[in-house]
């Protein structure tokens, strides 16, 4: 089934209102709801619940003073780093400040989610202002300090150079100097966080369901923070409406309180997030300031490369610096660039914490590596694609060891790609070479147009692991499980797809768990394009290791040798004589010895029935009862993707509107498992990426307050603003491991803001240096273009006098 | 400035996917709630609670109306269909729900509901729509993971669908 285009196993349940998301359940539990700071920057004075006391339904009302022990202290700096000099993370509820708008300060437990907004809204906190820091400039700045005790708002700062930099810029024949920038945007799931927690008190026990992207650590930083033994901890994540990479970040602090109020009412506790408070305490990223400086000779070959940029990492730094080491170093794309320095201060900020949204730091720097390119090559007058061409790492360079340490903190070391190969494609697929024709008919019909072309790596399949378990039940059902999470990637379908193939049972046969440490304790999570590297890995090798248990079960009771079997069907039959078989549930009959009968199949294993060497033991030495294995793949690192994009857009010569006319992908991830879950996939990342780069943006005003959070205003594509996305596959399969494959998930969004600005640009001719741009930032742009502010490209020094001049005031 | 302490609730009648219902509830229970939380029928999805991304939608006699934004006492009397009631009889999945399948129009299938629900009334009206009226026709729902694609080619292919 390996390549095959599958229906997905999960559809037919999300499909009829059978999906069992977050609030689905626990339809008796008490609600949580919280009071969030309305100031972005305050120190708490006092907390005043009077007015609160007389609502009927109360039950409990928690601040910080009420926790103790660990869940007092701050949450965990989940990924610390050398760089990190300055890590800060946030309480579970504010202790005696609060550092952006939405941060959680009271905790309220209710009959129902209505009482429960009733009691918060009847509770007066009393705050003393302080002076709140909003944007990279004013971080930078320092003139107001996030937190007292971190000089010049700095959390990080971290260099990487591989080579005499400045030496070899100075030494090029040509040098150019850019400053780029990026805003905040969000994963903005459809369904927000939630949390349901039951402790059962004659158990000692805690079962937390919650919509996170990783259970298992979860479970981990639960049993820590609320000092309970780990084995009296199980967290389990339902159907999952969306992550994208917000659902990552743990323990949320609602995942520490609802199972400590849980606990302390011995009544389950539910809380379910609302999309304003998603908008206000749950992460965003991408905000990026970038200066780039660049040599390069006649041919656009770089020869040394300088970036310095500054990162808004919001106001906690839970999840290290991330994000910019991947910004630092997936910038390189498919490149050469020669000596290479990169320098980043990740900076506090009074806004929503900073973590990986899909994609993850790589948006931005992909956008400035791209943007630079074509500024060489306007530079030149070159075509656009050649100088990329020009820069490409060969085929027959891999592996490319660029001499940097990557975000597993390990080499970055490209495994495998072919990028001329993939180029190629793309300049056929979108009609590259025959687009000036195009230009001009459209110009002769009063109407603008440019093309764009973006090109990036992704590192996916981070480590260090993840695991898989396979059971044959003796009915012939196969159980597997896997510790990682699941958010609608069909991974459920994909998996058992490996399963079929391995161990040669249907697919129908298959059932698939993630996600429920119940079922499976060792796990990391689902992140960085992972699943299908990591859990696919490693459920194919579990396959295989049962696979080899059924054979030599198989063989013993069929009188042959393994090796002259195979399994088809479900069926453990001999090579070239399928009559001699034995079916797999009848295997694992065999695979357990019994002394008890509590059905058919059992009775078929029990001790006077099944034929038995008197001097062997039942079960055999260095075997164990059971049809079932337990398996791990662990990378010695990343493996790479990559791909390319091009778009065509149209500008409104009179209202600056943006289009996107044609919107062209080719992607490269390896060996295909499911193509109809990949271009899905990369479906979902290219409307991400065109919403990045035209429509969504975070609105802080100066005090911190962020304006649009809603649907109404933070603009995520609806179907009209999503082009028809054409693509096109190459398959260079990964040798890192056992399947060839490479992550997808995050590949779609990657380029989009890179070749979107590229075609902007191409269309309006002057230089686009910052993005998301919006028709009133365009219509600004082409102001300021014609009253030479906004430098034209070198390119259209000379053009026709376009659609756009004549209400621009075109001096050019 | 805040809600009463004790609220007064209202007794209503309604009919869901069918079935005759009677329900208690505060004058201020949304919709939304009252089919999720007090029929349990957690279908219908809230994805914004303010009418905006469409995952809410219902059929309130036959035509598309975001539950989240409607009281549920302001439905007495009428005929509400979920997603659930979009099945066949015996439970199977209906032709819109097939179609998304077949043509991958999900993915974490959290606002699919309310896709499904605004379809399968689309379809009523126009039976035979270009692909410029299927996009038009799901133009009011968001979905953070299909980028649309699929669920376009979804609605026609419902539309193309011989089993009603």
């Amino acid at each position: 089934m390996l390549g095959q285009p599958v229906q997905r196993s999960e559809d037919p349940r999300l499909l009829t209102g059978n999906g069992r998301y977050l609030d689905d359940l626990g339809q008796t539990a008490y609600a949580a709801a919280f009071l969030r700071s309305p100031h972005a920057h305050a120190r708490l004075r006092s907390v005043d619940v009077t007015d609160a006391l007389g609502v009927e339904g109360l039950i409990a009302i928690y601040t910080h003073e009420d926790l103790e022990g660990r869940a007092a202290e701050p949450l965990p700096m989940l990924i610390p780093h050398p760089s990190l000099s300055h890590g800060r993370t946030p309480h579970a509820l504010a202790s005696d400040e609060v550092n952006h708008v939405g941060e959680a300060i009271v905790m309220v437990v209710a009959s129902d989610r209505y009482v429960a907004e009733d009691v918060v809204q009847r509770i007066v906190v009393e705050y003393e202002f302080q002076t709140p820091v909003v944007g990279v400039e004013s971080a930078r700045a320092a003139e107001s300090l996030v937190h007292d005790d971190v000089p010049g708002n700095v959390a990080a700062h971290l260099l990487q150079e591989t080579g005499d930099v400045d030496a070899a810029i100075d030494a090029a024949p040509h040098r150019l100097s850019l400053e780029l920038s990026i805003e905040r945007s969000a994963s903005t799931p459809l369904e927000g966080k939630g949390v349901l927690a039951r402790w059962d008190p004659d158990d000692r026990s805690l079962l937390v369901h919650t919509s996170t992207q990783t259970s298992t650590s979860v479970r981990q930083a639960i049993a820590a923070k609320l000092e309970l033994p780990v084995d009296r901890v199980e967290v389990v994540t339902p159907d999952v409406g969306g992550g994208f990479g917000v659902k990552i970040v743990h323990p949320w602090p609602e995942e520490i309180m609802v199972p400590w109020a849980a606990i302390r009412l011995g009544h389950p506790v539910k809380w379910v997030e609302d999309r304003r408070e998603h908008f206000i305490s749950s992460a965003h990223e991408r905000a990026q300031l970038h200066e780039v400086r660049v040599g390069f000779d006649d041919d656009g070959r770089l020869q040394g490369l300088s970036v310095r940029f500054w990162h808004d990492n919001g106001a906690y730094t839970p999840y290290g610096v991330i994000v910019p080491i991947i910004t630092s170093t997936q910038l390189l794309g498919p490149y050469k660039p020669g000596p290479y320095r990169v320098e980043f201060w990740s900076l506090y900020t009074n806004t929503v914490l900073v973590t990986p949204y899909r994609g993850a730091g790589r948006p931005q720097g992909c956008f400035v590596m791209e943007r630079t390119l074509d500024a060489i090559a306007d530079e030149l007058g070159m075509d656009r694609s050649v100088v990329r061409e020009n820069n490409f790492i060969q085929p027959e360079e891999m592996p490319y060891d660029h001499g940097l340490l990557f975000q597993d903190g390990r080499p970055l070391i490209y495994d495998s790609g072919d990028f001329p190969a993939t180029l190629a494609k793309l300049r056929k697929l979108v009609g590259w070479d025959d687009f000036e024709a195009y230009r001009e008919q459209a110009r002769t019909e009063g109407r603008t147009v440019g093309i764009g072309m973006g090109c990036y790596v992704e590192g996916t399949g981070v480590g260090p692991y993840e695991g898989g378990h396979l059971r044959v039940e003796t009915d012939g059902t196969v159980v597997v499980s896997t510790g990682l999470t699941s958010q609608g990637q069909g991974h459920q379908t994909m998996l058992a797809q490996l399963v079929s193939d391995e161990l040669g049972v249907p697919f129908d046969r298959i059932r698939v768990t993630t996600g429920d440490t119940r079922r499976f304790k060792y796990a990391v999570g689902t992140f960085a394009s992972r699943t299908a590297v990591m859990s696919g890995n490693a459920v194919a090798l579990t396959a295989r290791k049962v696979r080899a248990k059924a054979l030599r079960i198989a063989a013993q009771a069929l009188e042959v040798d393994p090796d002259d079997l195979e399994i088809v069907a479900g069926m453990v039959r001999v090579k070239g004589a399928p009559a001699a078989e034995i079916d797999l549930g009848a295997v694992a009959v065999l695979s357990n010895p019994l002394r008890y009968a509590f059905d058919e199949a059992a009775a078929r294993a029990t001790q006077f029935v099944t034929p038995v060497d008197p001097d062997l033991p039942p079960v055999a030495a260095g075997e164990e009862p059971g049809l079932e294995g337990t398996a791990y793949y662990s990378p010695p690192r990343s493996t790479f993707a990559n791909g390319m994009h091009a778009v065509v857009v149209e500008t409104d010569p009179e209202t600056a509107e943006i289009s996107v006319l044609r919107y062209c992908v080719v992607h490269d991830c390896g060996t295909v498992i499911n193509p109809m879950i990949l271009e899905g996939q990369i479906h979902g990342g290219v409307a991400q990426g065109v919403g990045g780069a035209l429509y969504e943006r975070m609105v802080y005003d100066s005090s911190g307050q962020l304006l649009n959070a809603s649907f109404m205003d933070f603009l995520m594509p609806y179907v009209t603003e999503v082009p028809r996305i054409e693509i096109d596959h190459l398959e260079t399969p990964s040798p890192l491991n056992p399947l060839g494959v490479k992550g997808a998930g995050e590949a779609g969004v990657i380029p989009g803001s890179a070749a979107i600005a590229a075609a902007i640009e191409d269309a309006e001719g002057f230089r686009i240096s910052a993005m998301p741009i919006s028709p009133s930032e365009l219509f600004d742009l082409r102001r300021g273009a014609a009253e030479g502010r906004v430098p034209w490209l070198r390119r259209r020094s000379a053009p026709a006098p376009g659609p756009g001049s004549s209400s621009t005031g075109d001096g050019s | 400035m805040s809600a009463p302490a004790v609220e007064s609730v209202h007794d209503i009648t309604l009919v869901v996917n069918g079935v005759p219902q009677q329900l208690t509830v505060p004058a201020r229970r949304l919709l939304s709630d009252a089919l999720r939380h007090e029929l349990r029928l957690t279908g219908t999805h809230v994805g914004c609670e303010h009418g905006v991304c469409g995952a809410c939608t219902v059929l309130i006699d036959g035509l598309p109306a975001r539950s989240c934004l409607v009281f549920a006492v302001s439905v007495e009397g009428s005929s509400i269909t979920t997603v659930e009631g979009c099945c066949e009889s015996d439970g199977s999945m209906g032709r819109v729900q097939r179609a998304f399948q077949r043509c991958h129009a999900l993915q974490c299938g959290f606002c699919t509901p309310g896709f499904i629900t605004t379809i399968t009334a689309y379809l009523r009206e126009n039976p035979d729509p270009s692909d410029g009226e299927a996009r038009e026709a799901i133009a009011g729902n968001l979905c953070r993971c299909t980028g649309y694609q699929n669920i376009v080619a979804a609605v026609l292919s419902a539309a193309q669908d011989p089993t009603p």
